[in-house]
């Protein structure tokens, strides 16, 4: 199975990568965007078969290390 | 007076730090490596800084999860003054021994400069030779040192006098919340802070400001 998971800044915190992003993005002339905001992608196999098992097992690896879960939030996905 | 440093794969101030620790001591720190699950007895544990793990992940992330982190938990638990400097600091919050995070610096460069350093709680063990409100020089070299800590984490830091450093004079150079620069535990024996004060106590690193710091260690 694999676990597919996005860790995004949680809402409130500051980020300066994705405000650079959104200068870069308006001097290309792209125009009525904003928002935007810099997040990580981590994908993983497990050996986990059943889904919710791996489920729990990949929300403990997020809780643990993934995810900085003072400044971010994290969406898991397994396919 | 014993000192140990902890020691995590891609630190490099560590002998910055053990020069630091034997000048104020007179006894060379014992030096830890982070596969260890005990740590020899010590009157101080220090983490210092580098680039851990390449700060892969996050900066001290990975090794705020390694073997020898339950050992440095414990012994704080359990009293024994603990401070870490820069990735030590990072370390130290990533472990969630001390609150808030450090994220990247707000104008997204690695800033290696001097700061003004502002002494705002003299009753640590770090500082009890430094009187408050004393300002000071000190280098900072780091590309994730800017504070953050939600509202109510902020306000109890603030309330309970617990900001024992802040970048003075308008130099903050990361974004930091209230300019902080170095934070307490609750219980008051952890201390984590981005600059580097080891690199400011002898003539040869041009002053000696932060040699204060390091006296007051060995005077209790």
């Amino acid at each position: 199975m694999k676990a597919k998971v996005t860790i995004t800044l949680k809402t409130g915190v500051l980020d300066p990568q994705g405000k650079a992003i959104e200068g870069a993005l308006s001097s290309l002339d792209f125009a009525g965007v904003g928002n935007v905001r810099q997040g990580k992608y981590i994908e993983l196999d497990i050996a986990e078969t059943d889904a919710a098992k791996a489920e729990a097992q990949v929300t403990a690896m997020c809780e643990k290390l993934l995810a900085n879960t003072v400044i971010e939030n994290y969406h898991i996905e397994l396919v | 007076m014993k000192t140990a440093i902890i020691l995590f794969p891609g630190i490099n101030r560590e002998r910055d730090m053990a020069m630091a620790l034997e000048a104020a001591t007179g006894k060379a720190p014992a030096v830890v490596w982070h596969t260890e699950t005990e740590i020899p007895a010590a009157d101080l544990i220090v983490v210092p800084g580098g680039f851990s793990y390449g700060d892969y992940l996050r900066s001290g992330a990975i090794a705020a999860r390694s073997p020898v982190m339950d050992a440095l938990r414990r012994r704080a638990a359990g009293g024994t003054n603990v401070l870490g400097v820069c990735n030590g600091f990072q370390i130290l919050v990533e472990a969630g021994l001390l609150p808030g995070a450090l994220m990247r610096n707000a104008g997204l460069k690695f800033v290696c400069k001097q700061v003004r350093l502002s002494v705002e709680n003299d009753s640590t063990f770090f500082t009890r030779q430094m009187p408050k409100g004393a300002v000071v020089t000190c280098p900072v070299a780091h590309h994730d040192g800017n504070y953050f800590a939600d509202a109510e984490t902020l306000a109890r830091l603030e309330d309970g006098g617990r900001v024992v450093f802040r970048y003075a004079e308008g130099t903050n150079p990361n974004g930091s919340l209230n300019d902080i620069a170095g934070i307490v535990n609750d219980a008051g024996n952890v201390v984590g802070m981005m600059p580097h004060p080891e690199n400011m106590i002898e003539a040869l690193h041009g002053r000696t400001d932060c040699k204060p710091l390091f006296d007051g260690l060995a005077a209790a």
